[in-house]
C-alpha cells in the first residue's frame, strides 16, 4: 500500500476533513462537562452507544428518522441528567480522580447492559444515502451531513452560551466554581443543565453516526480513547482547541489509514498525541489545567 | 489479640494458602481442576493488581498498565515462537521493554507535573497505542485473534516455562509470584521513598522544598509497577497459553486493574488480593448461580454472560461512592475503630 500525492490522497484529507465533524461535535460535549463540572464522563461513547441503540429502535418502530433522532437526544439527555445525579454528585468533593473511576463503572453497566439487551451482533439502521461525486473522487452523503450538522451544533452551542441567560451563568461558574454560588446562583441546577446539555451533544452525535456505522456494544471503546485525546490535545475544558484537535488527529486518521492500515494511521495519531503533550502539557490552546 | 500471635498470623496466613491445593484435593476431589485453576487466576491478577497499587496509592492513577502487561506477555510470546527464545531470556527482556517504556512517558509526565485527569488521559494513550501496535502487527501476534505460544514437548518444560497441564504445579508458581509481589510491596511501604512518595502526592511542591527529587522518585515507583506488571503479563500467558489483545492489553484491561485494585483497597498490602478474589468470586459465582438455576437460564439466555459485568460495574459506582478504602481498607478501618 504506497501512498501517492493523486486524487485519491486529496480524497483521504477531505475524508479526514469530514470525520473531523464529528469528532469536534463528540469532544465538545465532553469538553463543556469538564469545563462547567470538572469531571470526566469517561463513559461519554458510551453514552452516545446508547443513543445510537434508541434511535435505532425507534426508527425501526416505524418513527421517521427525525422523530427518532429527538427522541434519542432527549434520551441521552435525560441519561446525561441521571448520570450526574446519582453518580457525579455523590463523588463531587472527592479527589478528581474517583470522579473519572467512577464513571468507568459507568461504561462497564453501559456496556454490559447493552450486551444483555441487544446481543453482540452488528446493527445497521438500514438508512442509505448515497455518496455524491466530485472530478473522480466520492463522498458519502451522510458523512456531507455529519460535517454540516456538526458544525451549526457548535455554532448553535456558541450562540447559546453567548447570547442567553442561562448560556452567561453556565461560562460564569465555569470561570469560578467557588464565587457564584455566593451571588446567588444555584450551582447544582446549573450543574444538571450542563449534563443534559452535554447529554443531548452525545445524543446529537449518535444520530448523526448511525447514519455512517454499524451499532453493536462495543462502539464507544472505539471512539472513546479517540475523544479523550480531542480533549487533552486541545486543553481540556477548552472548546475551540478540542475543535482544533479534532481537525488534526482526524488527517492522521484518514491519511494514515489510506496510506498503511487502519491500526496504523490510529496508532501514528496516539503517538503524536503523547508527544504533543510533552511538547505543550497544557494541550494547544492553554486552557485551565 | 496480644503482639505475639499478630505476629504469627502472616506466617499462618502464607501456610494456608500454600495448603490450598492439598484443601481442594481433599474437599472437592472431582473439581480439583476447574477450582485450582480458579486459583491460579486470582493469584496471577493479584500480582498484577499489586504492581498496579505500588504507584496507584500515591495518586499516580494509571491506564496505562494493560500496555505494560501486554509488552510483557507479547514479547516473550513473539520471541518463543518466532526466534526459538527461551522465556527464561524472554520474560526479562520484555520485563525491561515495559520499564523502558514506562520511563520514557514517566519522565516527561513528572518533569512537566502531568497529573490526575491528563495522567490518566495519557496513560490511556499509551495504552490505545501498543493495543493498535499489537493488531497492526498481525503478521506476526495474530492481530485481533490473538496467538498462542508454540507447545513444548508435553506441555511441562522447564526449559519453555510451561507448566499449564500440571494445575498443582502452576498454582505453586504463581503462589510463589504472588508472595514475591507481596514482598515487593512490604519493602516499598518500609522504605523512605513510600514517605517521599506520600509526601509529594499531597503537595508537589512542599515535598520538594525539603528536598525530595519528585521527579525521581515517581520514575522509581513507575519503572519497578510496570516491571511487575510484564512479568504478570508474561507469566500470565505461560500459564494461560493464548494471549489476544483485549484480554492482556487495552482499555477494558486497564480498568479492570484499577477498579479490582481499588475494590480490594490500595492502601493495603492484602487490598489488590482481595480485589481479585472478589471479582473472580462474584464472575464465577453468578456463573455457577445462573447455570444452576433453569428459570434464571430461561430468563437471561445467553446474555448471562454479561451479567457479571453489569453487576461488576454497578458494584464499581457503589464502592467509589461509599467505599472509596476498598473492602478490606474498610474493614480495617471498621476494626481499628472497634478496638479502640
Amino acid at each position: 500500500m504506497d501512498c501517492q500525492l493523486d486524487i485519491f490522497f486529496l480524497e483521504a484529507i477531505l475524508n479526514g476533513v469530514l470525520l473531523a465533524g464529528l469528532l469536534a461535535l463528540l469532544a465538545l460535549g465532553l469538553n463543556l462537562i469538564f469545563g462547567v463540572i470538572d469531571v470526566v464522563w469517561i463513559c461519554y461513547a458510551e453514552l452516545v452507544m446508547v443513543g445510537m441503540y434508541g434511535i435505532n429502535h425507534a426508527y425501526k418502530a416505524g418513527a421517521p428518522f427525525l422523530l427518532a433522532a429527538l427522541i434519542g437526544i432527549a434520551l441521552v439527555a435525560l441519561a446525561g441528567a441521571v448520570l450526574h445525579l446519582l453518580v457525579i454528585s455523590p463523588v463531587l468533593d472527592t479527589p478528581p480522580i474517583n470522579q473519572l473511576l467512577v464513571t468507568g463503572g459507568v461504561l462497564f453497566f453501559l456496556q454490559a447492559a447493552a450486551t444483555m439487551v441487544f446481543g453482540i451482533d452488528f446493527r445497521n439502521i438500514g438508512i442509505r444515502l448515497g455518496s455524491v461525486g466530485l472530478l473522480d473522487m466520492s463522498f458519502a452523503t451522510a458523512r456531507i451531513v455529519t460535517f454540516v450538522v456538526a458544525l451549526a451544533a457548535m455554532l448553535a452551542l456558541w450562540l447559546f452560551l453567548r447570547r442567553t441567560y442561562l448560556g452567561t451563568a453556565i461560562r460564569a461558574i465555569a470561570q469560578d466554581r467557588q464565587i457564584m454560588p455566593l451571588m446567588g446562583v444555584d450551582s447544582r441546577r446549573l450543574y444538571l443543565v450542563t449534563s443534559a446539555i452535554g447529554g443531548a451533544l452525545a445524543g446529537l452525535a449518535a444520530a448523526l453516526m448511525v447514519l455512517q456505522y454499524d451499532i453493536y456494544p462495543q462502539i464507544g471503546l472505539q471512539f472513546g480513547p479517540l475523544i479523550f485525546m480531542i480533549c487533552v490535545l486541545g486543553g481540556l475544558g477548552n472548546m475551540i482547541g478540542g475543535f482544533i484537535a479534532a481537525f488534526i488527529i482526524s488527517q492522521f486518521i484518514a491519511v494514515g489509514s489510506s496510506c498503511f492500515h487502519t491500526e496504523w494511521g490510529y496508532a501514528v495519531a496516539f503517538l503524536f498525541f503523547m508527544l504533543a503533550i510533552f511538547i505543550r502539557p497544557q494541550g494547544l490552546l492553554g486552557g485551565k489545567g | 489479640m496480644s503482639l505475639r500471635k499478630l505476629r504469627l498470623a502472616p506466617l499462618l496466613g502464607v501456610l494456608a494458602v500454600a495448603l490450598v491445593p492439598l484443601a481442594v484435593r481433599a474437599l472437592l476431589p472431582g473439581s480439583e481442576k476447574y477450582y485450582l485453576h480458579l486459583a491460579v487466576q486470582i493469584l496471577l491478577w493479584s500480582f498484577i493488581y499489586t504492581a498496579w497499587s505500588l504507584m496507584g496509592r500515591f495518586g499516580l492513577t494509571s491506564l496505562g498498565h494493560g500496555a505494560f502487561t501486554g509488552i510483557g506477555a507479547y514479547t516473550t510470546v513473539l520471541l518463543w515462537n518466532l526466534l526459538g527464545l527461551t522465556p527464561w531470556l524472554g520474560i526479562p527482556l520484555g520485563v525491561a521493554l515495559a520499564t523502558l517504556v514506562g520511563l520514557l512517558v514517566g519522565y516527561p509526565c513528572f518533569r512537566l507535573r502531568i497529573a490526575g485527569h491528563y495522567f490518566a488521559l495519557l496513560t490511556l494513550a499509551l495504552t490505545e497505542f501498543v493495543r493498535l501496535c499489537i493488531v497492526g502487527l498481525r503478521d506476526y501476534t495474530g492481530g485481533s485473534l490473538g496467538t498462542q505460544p508454540a507447545r513444548y514437548g508435553s506441555g511441562i518444560s522447564l526449559y519453555a516455562v510451561q507448566f499449564e497441564p500440571d494445575r498443582v504445579l502452576a498454582y505453586y508458581i504463581a503462589f510463589a509470584l504472588w508472595l514475591v509481589g507481596l514482598y515487593v510491596w512490604l519493602r516499598v511501604d518500609r522504605s523512605m521513598d513510600r514517605y517521599a512518595l506520600d509526601a509529594a502526592s499531597q503537595d508537589e511542591d512542599a515535598a520538594a522544598s525539603v528536598g525530595i527529587d519528585v521527579t525521581r522518585e515517581k520514575l522509581k515507583i513507575t519503572a519497578l509497577s510496570a516491571g511487575m506488571s510484564a512479568l504478570g503479563g508474561g507469566m500470565f500467558v505461560q500459564y494461560q497459553m493464548y494471549i489476544g489483545p483485549d484480554t492482556i492489553a487495552g482499555l477494558g484491561l486497564s480498568l479492570n486493574i484499577v477498579f479490582a485494585a481499588i475494590a480490594g483497597g490500595i492502601g493495603v498490602l492484602l487490598g489488590p488480593t482481595v480485589g481479585a478474589v472478589f471479582t473472580q468470586a462474584l464472575a464465577e459465582g453468578l456463573r455457577v448461580v445462573i447455570q444452576g438455576s433453569e428459570t434464571l437460564k430461561g430468563l437471561l439466555g445467553s446474555s448471562a454472560l454479561s451479567l457479571d459485568q453489569l453487576i461488576y460495574g454497578l458494584l464499581l459506582i457503589l464502592f467509589i461512592i461509599y467505599m472509596p478504602k476498598g473492602i478490606l481498607g474498610s474493614l480495617l478501618a471498621w476494626w481499628q475503630r472497634r478496638v479502640r
